[in-house]
């Protein structure tokens, strides 16, 4: 599977409450931050659970957010940022 | 295995790790012998010092710095070192930058280079604040980070593995590659410190 998003690009991780193994954790959903690198293509985690090994590979990102994005009240330096790995399924390209 | 209020040590995980793996080897999922062959693997990695290699070359060896921060994997397979099927991430902390790492879902951890996890980075409150309040946390390991300093957080949320390359400390120009290794702590490469050469 080609990975759809490159490095810089702006996505927003999608909200929902899927259940199930789910590796997107729930602060990150609904966030804007932007393609760090992609690393590769892996078996869906969310199927991988339940013994499913036979869907396609899912491309999986390595995207960074800017801190008091994530957490309005952040207490930190405002550069600081928090780096989360997510599969291409939760994330939409949106206009920075 | 965690201390109750009451004094006591709740060993509820091992009865239920127990339990759990006698039923897989009951099953036949597992061998005892897989089960012991991997407790021994994990253990004969002697702690961190396959991680301490890593850094210690990275130091040295600037084309050797530039290959790991590309390709982490690759690199360290270079040096010898069998990690299996590992995708690791070394990210370099510099004057600018500290980096640390977490995983927030449960304890990912690079084993393959720094041994069997401290209890603590397993613990609720590490994995949460970690990403909520990584300043004070990191205040608390005793490391007051310089407020110009930019602090970036990795939660090993998926696939990779993460391991931070500390800064060189000062001091230590000309030291040998073996030298250098030890005074590389576990700690200076999940990012809760900094390496220090001794006064």
């Amino acid at each position: 599977m080609t990975p759809r998003f490159a490095p810089g690009t702006h996505v927003r991780v999608a909200e929902g409450e899927p259940s199930g193994h789910v590796r997107t954790p729930y602060y990150i959903r609904g966030r804007h931050g932007i393609v760090e690198r992609v690393c590769g293509a892996f078996r869906n985690p969310e199927e991988l659970a339940y013994g499913r090994r036979d869907g396609p590979p899912v491309p999986l990102y390595r995207v960074r957010f800017v801190q008091s994005d994530v957490w309005p009240d952040y207490g930190g330096r405002p550069g600081d940022t928090l780096d989360v790995e997510l599969y291409e399924h939760w994330l939409e390209e949106v206009t920075p | 295995m965690s201390a109750t209020a009451h004094g006591h040590v709740d060993r509820s995980d091992e009865f239920l790790e127990r339990a759990f793996r006698e039923l897989l080897i009951e099953r036949g999922v597992l061998t005892q012998a897989e089960v012991d062959a991997r407790v021994e693997l994990m253990y004969a990695r002697e702690g961190a010092a396959f991680g301490q290699r890593v850094v210690a070359r990275a130091w040295i060896d600037d084309a050797f710095r530039t290959r790991l921060l590309g390709d982490a994997s690759s690199a360290v397979r270079e040096l010898g070192i069998e990690i299996g099927a590992l995708k690791l991430v070394v990210v370099e902390n510099t004057p600018q930058i500290h980096n640390l790492i977490v995983c927030t879902l449960c304890s990912c951890y690079p084993r393959m280079l720094l041994g069997m996890a401290p209890d603590w980075y397993k613990s609720v409150g590490y994995r949460s604040r970690a990403v909520r309040e990584p300043r004070a946390l990191l205040a608390e390991f005793g490391l007051v980070l310089d407020p110009k300093r930019t602090l970036r957080v990795h939660d090993s949320t998926a696939d990779m593995r993460y391991l931070v390359l500390p800064l060189r400390p000062a001091g230590t120009d000309g030291w040998a590659e073996a030298a250098l290794a030890l005074l590389v702590t576990r700690d200076s490469m999940i990012g809760v410190a900094e390496v220090v050469a001794p006064a």
